[in-house]
C-alpha cells in the first residue's frame, strides 16, 4: 500500500559505502574457510600487525562456543570492546550469506561505538568448501585453506576457492610432515582462479602475515581512496 | 494488498535472523523435556498456546494500526524474563532491516527512529504486514507460525530429527494455529475500543527460566 511512495529520511546503514557526513565507513574484510585451518590465526596476526597503523575491530562467527572471541581476547591483539561475538544457530554459512543480519548490526555497532574505524575483520565460522560471505555484508573476501587438510584441496575448487578476493594456503611449515606438494596446489589453485591471487603462508614463523597485511593494506589505501575495490 | 507478501514474511528464509534463534528449544533438549517428535510437538503446542498468543496479538494489533510505541510497552509488561527482552528487541532490529529494505512505509520509518535500539519484533512484523497492506490475522498468522516454526526447525538440527516428522507435526497443529491466530486478531480489534489490556498476556514461566539460563551458557548453537 504504501510501497513506491518515496519517504523521508530512511536510511538503512551498510548498503553504502559512505558514512551519512560523506567520509568512507570502515573497509569489511571477510574470512572465511574450513574449520580449523587458520582464520583466527591470520585475524590475530593482521590485527597485531596493523592495529599501530589503522583503528580495527573484529565480528567472530562461532559455531556453538566463544573460543575464537575469547582467543582475540586472551592473545589482546584487541581490546574487548572491539571484539563481537555473532552466534550462528548451526549454520554458519547462513549468517555470512543468506541472512546476514547479525552480522550487518554487530559490524555497525562497532562503526558506531568505535567511530571512526578503518577495517573490520569478520571471520566466519569453520565451514565447508562452498561458504562465501554476501556482498551486501563484506567489501572483499578470504578464503583461507591449509595444506595439512589435503594438498588436493585447491584442486577441489567450489566457490570460496574459485572467487575470493584471496586464497590464503596456510601452514606450509607442516608440508614436509604432511607429505603436501605445494606446486601442484600452486599449479591447481591457479587454474581455479586465473588471476585472482593466492598467498602461501605460514603464520607460527616470524612475520609470516607480511604478505596478506600488504595485501588488505592495499585494498585499505584503495578503499580509503574512494576507488572501486 | 497482496498476499504473497504474507508468503514472505512467514517464509522462515525471510533474512530477519530468526534462524540463530530456537524459540526455547535448545534449553528444552538439554534438559530433556524435548527427545523426540512427540515431546516437540507438546513442546510447540505449548508455546503456541502461550507465548505465540501473546505474540500474535501485538502483531495483530500493530498491523492494525495500533500506537507502535504503545505496543512495544505491552511487549515489555509480557515479557518479564530479561534474556527474553533482549533476544525479542535484537530480533526487531533484525526484522526492522529486512522489512524496510522489502515493504518500506513511513510508519516503518517512525518506528526506527523512535527505537533505535530496536522494537519488540512481533510489534515490527505487524508494521511490516501493515505496510504490505495485509489484514491483521494475517500478521497473526505470521507471528504464530514463526513461534513454533522456529522451534520445529532448531529441534531438527539439535536432535538429528527426521525433518518429515517435523513438517508432520507442524501440519497436525494446523487447526490450532488457525484458532490461535483468529483469537489473537480478534483480541486485537477489541483493544482498539477496550484498550490495549484486552490483548492477550498468557505467558510461559518455565520458558522464562530456561531463557535466563540459556543467555548465561558458555557454549551453546543458538542464541536464545
Ligand atoms: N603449524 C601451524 N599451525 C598453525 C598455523 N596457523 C594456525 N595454526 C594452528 O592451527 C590451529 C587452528 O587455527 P585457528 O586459527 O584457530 O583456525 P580457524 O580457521 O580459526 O578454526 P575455526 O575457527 O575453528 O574454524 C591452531 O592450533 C593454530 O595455532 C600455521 O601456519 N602453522
Ligand atoms: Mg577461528
Amino acid at each position: 500500500m504504501h510501497l513506491g511512495h518515496s519517504l523521508p529520511h530512511q536510511h538503512i546503514p551498510s548498503v553504502s559505502a559512505t558514512r551519512p557526513d560523506g567520509s568512507r565507513r570502515a573497509l569489511r574484510v571477510g574470512l572465511g574457510g574450513p574449520v580449523g585451518s587458520g582464520k583466527t590465526a591470520t585475524v590475530a596476526a593482521l590485527c597485531r600487525t596493523l592495529r599501530d597503523r589503522w583503528c580495527i575491530a573484529a565480528v567472530t562467527n562461532d559455531i556453538y562456543t566463544r573460543e575464537d572471541a575469547e582467543y582475540l581476547l586472551r592473545e589482546a591483539v584487541l581490546p574487548p570492546e572491539r571484539i563481537t561475538a555473532v552466534e550462528t544457530g548451526a549454520c554458519p554459512h547462513t549468517a555470512i550469506r543468506d541472512d546476514i543480519s547479525a552480522n550487518l548490526e554487530a559490524v555497525e555497532h562497532l562503526e558506531e561505538t568505535l567511530h571512526p574505524l578503518d577495517l573490520v575483520l569478520v571471520e566466519s565460522g569453520g565451514d565447508n568448501l562452498t561458504a562465501t560471505f554476501s556482498k551486501g555484508l563484506v567489501d572483499v573476501q578470504i578464503f583461507v585453506i591449509d595444506v595439512a587438510s589435503g594438498d588436493d584441496i585447491p584442486r577441489k575448487g567450489g566457490p570460496g576457492i574459485t572467487t575470493a578476493d584471496l586464497l590464503i594456503v596456510n601452514k606450509t611449515d607442516l608440508a614436509p610432515h604432511v607429505g603436501a606438494d605445494l606446486d601442484t596446489m600452486a599449479v591447481d589453485a591457479k587454474r581455479q582462479r586465473g588471476d585472482l591471487p593466492v598467498i602461501f603462508t605460514s603464520l607460527t614463523s616470524d612475520d609470516g602475515i607480511r604478505e596478506v597485511a600488504d595485501w588488505v593494506t592495499g585494498h585499505l589505501a584503495q578503499w580509503r581512496a574512494g576507488a572501486v575495490v | 494488498m497482496s498476499r504473497a507478501a504474507l508468503l514472505l514474511l512467514a517464509d522462515g528464509r525471510f533474512p530477519a535472523g530468526g534462524h540463530a534463534h530456537s524459540g526455547g528449544v535448545e534449553a528444552a533438549v538439554a534438559h530433556g523435556a524435548v527427545h523426540d517428535t512427540d515431546s516437540l510437538e507438546a513442546f510447540c503446542r505449548g508455546r503456541l498456546h502461550t507465548t505465540g498468543l501473546t505474540m500474535a496479538g501485538l502483531a495483530a494489533a500493530a498491523a492494525g494500526g495500533h500506537d507502535p510505541l504503545l505496543l512495544d510497552d505491552a511487549a515489555d509488561a509480557r515479557t518479564p524474563a530479561p534474556a527474553l527482552r533482549a533476544a525479542a528487541r535484537r530480533l526487531g532490529r533484525q526484522m526492522l532491516r529486512a522489512a524496510r529494505a522489502t515493504f518500506p512505509s513511513a510508519e516503518l520509518e517512525h518506528l526506527a527512529t523512535a527505537r533505535p535500539q530496536g522494537a519488540h519484533q512481533p510489534i515490527v512484523l505487524g508494521l511490516a504486514a501493515r505496510a504490505a497492506g495485509l489484514a491483521p490475522v494475517d500478521a497473526a498468522y505470521a507471528a504464530v507460525y514463526e513461534n513454533i516454526g522456529g522451534p520445529a526447525t532448531a529441534a531438527v538440527r539439535l536432535l538429528s530429527l527426521d525433518p518429515l516428522d517435523a513438517s508432520g507435526l507442524l501440519a497436525r497443529l494446523g487447526p490450532e494455529i488457525d484458532d490461535v491466530a483468529a483469537a489473537a486478531a480478534d483480541a486485537a480489534t477489541r483493544a482498539m475500543t477496550e484498550g490495549i489490556d484486552a490483548l492477550p498476556s498468557a505467558s510461559s514461566p518455565l520458558l522464562d527460566i530456561t531463557a535466563e539460563q540459556h543467555a548465561a551458557w558458555t557454549v551453546r548453537l543458538f542464541a536464545s
